[in-house]
């Protein structure tokens, strides 16, 4: 549970993203694209399930990335090369199911980058034509890029503010993409596809070389909805993995059930990874507000308990 | 002349409210004695049946009355390790003491008047702590050397079956995926009825027995059985627990502020949220609270949640809510009293048949039905019917589910040719606890589904006395 490297990728008044090596030769060895481990910074600290990003089975070491946002984030990124975690188990929840599907697209936003990034490696070398697609609000909050260059044949980049990549959100590059192979191109910035520009390009896929077979997104839950709203007009399965709040990560509390196909599921040990066309999305947002409050309270004091050690 | 039975000491409910305190006192001496002094020393004693690891009562209770309080606590040991834990949370009305000659044969459950063997038992394990005569003097006649043997689950069934191997000089290396050992007794039962201290110490006897606990460690995840074997352990004992929450599968019970009882008192309890944020794990708190159940896990939640209310100076208001009536309530009566005593509401006779919220997803009422009772059902306490057209709706902003726990199969699922029943708990022969795989044992609520902390040690121990038997006859 030794922190063996630190490494802030990025850092700028908007956001602290940072790479933790962390020593755990068990996990290391079991560990699969699509896991997650759950771990606790101090001894009065707060569980939280974080993914996998790596292994290095040889060092016996996992690799973490994460953004600073709520206070147990913060935490975290408090500590040094050389500290313990207080607890960190794993690796949780199914991995992902990698296969050679033909095609496929993986659509990473923000840190969920990261996320993608050991499922893009896997499906890569599983014999997939592997499309990434990176968005990040600037290009200085851009992480992984070289990472995922090397794992992908195709490469898209977009960012909101058009720093780099192309200008807009990852959903606009995504539109292309399923629309490309149609004599229709998707407007520029227009937010909704009309039903004829679906029913066309839907009609003119005619062989399997034609489409893509699955989709894969990790990111903010708006983010995943819309790309699995856009998925679902163009019939492509889609596969996201959730980040709902979890205590134990052992299917002990409920504390992460989401409703998916109109039945509850436990995102720990039934997920992370769920078919994002029957996902209820708005319940899962709402949800994930729980502790708004009380994070902005502690995160508050959090500053004060910095300077005052 | 008949004695009166001797209530202990216990905190007063406005006081006990404010925090997490232990709110039952222990027995003081004159009144242990006093107490042990009614118990007629039967010729036959009907208690000790009802214990189910079949504690020498009578014997402990003579040695209590002559001031034998060491004599009283070996003899408690000889069968249970944990004295101090299960004076506090056996549920003694429904066991010794329903089987007590003072209690009316068929009884539901203990008669007042039965002897308080709980409270007698509680005083000695304490008297033990406090003598620290924890560590037993160890018969070291037929010790069983070189073996080395796993369990998985620090809660009571774990922890009864390390004692059991510990005290023959059996390597036993406990693995708990929590950060914190106790299973339930940590995060599950508040400490306002066991205290983490009492834990520790009956814990860290084990320790003293030579028992290694390894926190943090998911057997299945981060090594599998066949590993544990491959390692140089003998045999495997699954303590798992019953691990999941069952929900009602009603309208609007994902709404947020809802909880399981397991998820809010883990957050209580295991990860200590009452003290947000000193430490840092949030827990929300209504001006309505409802909580769904008959059992202790009920009880537990309702009062934990009172005193986060006190605490966040909220004025307390929760209602437990169950579809029978008391008479049928699974939960300790001591419980019952306690929270009525502490300003629970209880509302019998209903059932909740959907939830309705606000538009930020927060929960804000409960649909119920009324009940009436029917006909007994398989447990033999009569079933609840709902009574048609008699829907009613209650304000509440936060809701406690403690309908009960279903089996967890993080680990049976990862097991080839482990055997599980419909319900998923392991299946094993009755008279050894072995499962369908040769030298992996099993016990408590994995095996038997939501049982007592007692009825899971007595499990543990008929497993660890067959693998002992093994071991030896070899």
């Amino acid at each position: 549970m030794r922190i063996l490297e630190k490494e802030v990728l990025i850092e700028n008044k908007d956001a602290r993203i940072t790479r933790l090596d962390i020593e755990s030769p068990l996990i290391a060895a079991k560990a699969r694209a699509g896991q997650f481990v759950v771990l606790m910074a101090k001894a009065e600290g707060e569980r939280i399930p974080l993914t996998v990003v790596g292994v290095d089975k040889a060092r016996g070491s996992i690799t973490l990335i994460f953004q600073e946002l709520g206070f147990t984030t913060k935490l975290l990124g408090t500590l040094k090369e050389g500290d313990e975690l207080f607890s960190l188990v794993g690796p949780l929840g199914h991995a992902t199911e990698i296969k050679n599907y033909g095609k496929v697209i993986l659509v990473g936003g923000g840190v969920g980058i990261a996320e993608i990034y050991p499922v893009a490696k896997a499906l890569k070398s599983a014999g997939n034509h592997v499309t990434s697609i990176l968005g990040a609000r600037s290009k200085d909050l851009l992480i992984l890029e070289s990472e995922l260059k090397a794992v992908s044949d195709q490469l898209h980049i977009t960012t909101d503010d058009g720093s780099y990549g192309r200008k807009g959100f990852v959903i606009d590059a995504l539109k292309r993409l399923l629309l490309a192979k149609t004599s229709l191109r998707a407007t520029e910035g227009s937010e909704a596809i009309s039903k004829q520009e679906i029913a066309s390009s839907l009609a003119s896929l005619g062989t399997r070389n034609d489409r893509y077979d699955l989709v894969y997104a990790v990111g903010p839950i708006p983010m995943m909805k819309a790309v699995s709203n856009m998925t679902k007009e163009f019939n492509v399965k889609t596969v996201v993995s959730l980040n709902a709040l979890m205590v134990d990560g052992t299917g002990m509390c409920g504390c992460c059930r989401v409703t998916v196909g109109g039945k509850v599921k436990f995102s720990c040990i039934d997920g992370p990874e769920f078919d994002g066309h029957v996902v209820d999305w708005e319940e899962l947002n709402k949800r994930s507000k729980i502790y708004c409050k009380q994070e902005g309270h502690i995160c508050k004091l959090g500053l004060s308990w910095k300077k005052h050690p | 002349m008949e004695k009166a039975p001797i209530k202990p000491q216990e905190k007063e409910a406005s006081v006990r409210i404010n925090g997490f305190d232990e709110v039952v006192s222990c027995y003081r001496q004159e009144e242990a004695l006093k107490e042990a002094e009614r118990c007629i020393q039967c010729k036959n004693p009907t208690c000790i049946e009802g214990c189910p690891v079949g504690i020498d009562i009578k014997k402990f209770i003579f040695q209590i009355a002559e001031k034998d309080y060491k004599g009283a606590y070996f003899t408690i040991k000889e069968k249970n390790n944990f004295p101090s834990i299960c004076g506090r949370v056996c549920p003694a009305e429904y066991q010794c003491r329903k089987t007590c000659v003072f209690t009316k044969k068929g009884a539901a459950f203990a008669s007042e008047k039965a002897i308080n063997i709980h409270f007698l038992e509680r005083f000695v394990g304490d008297w033990g702590m406090k003598n620290d005569s924890g560590h037993m003097t160890q018969d070291t006649r037929h010790m069983i050397r070189g073996k080395k043997v796993a369990v998985v689950g620090s809660g009571p069934a774990g922890l009864c079956f390390a004692g059991e191997l510990a005290r023959k000089g059996i390597k036993v290396v406990i693995f708990e995926a929590l950060h914190k050992t106790g299973g339930v007794l940590r995060y599950g039962i508040p400490p306002f009825r066991l205290p983490s201290d009492v834990l520790d110490f009956e814990i860290n006897y084990l320790k003293e027995l030579g028992v290694e606990i390894i926190p943090s460690f998911i057997v299945g995840k981060m090594k599998t059985l066949d590993e544990l074997f491959k390692d140089g352990f003998s045999a495997v004992f699954l303590g798992l627990g019953a691990g999941t929450p069952s929900f009602m599968n009603i309208p609007g019970e994902n709404l947020c502020n809802i909880y399981s009882a397991n998820e809010f008192l883990t957050r209580a309890n295991l990860m200590s949220a009452y003290k947000f944020p000193e430490y840092h794990t949030p827990i929300n708190i209504g001006k309505n609270v409802v909580v769904i159940g008959g059992g202790n896990t009920a009880m537990d939640a309702a009062r934990a949640a009172l005193r986060i209310q006190k605490i966040k100076k909220l004025v307390p208001s929760v209602s437990i809510f169950y579809r029978r009536t008391q008479d049928e309530m699974p939960a300790r009566r001591l419980e019952i009293e306690h929270a009525r005593e502490e300003g629970i509401n209880f509302r019998f006779l209903v059932q909740p048949v959907e939830f309705a919220g606000n538009k930020d997803g927060y929960v804000e009422k409960i649909k119920c039905l009324r009940c009436e009772l029917g006909e007994p059902d398989s447990s033999g306490r009569r079933r609840p019917v709902p009574i048609k057209e008699s829907e009613f709706n209650t304000t509440c902003d936060l809701a406690i589910v403690a309908v009960g726990l279903k089996a967890n199969r993080l680990l049976t699922k990862e097991v080839p040719g482990l055997k599980v029943d419909k319900w998923g708990d392991i299946i094993v022969n009755k008279e050894t606890m072995e499962t369908s795989l040769k030298n992996v044992y099993a016990g408590g609520d994995i095996v038997g589904g939501e049982g007592t902390v007692i009825e899971a040690m007595g499990m543990a121990k008929k497993a660890a006395q067959a693998l002992i038997s093994r071991f030896s006859s070899r």
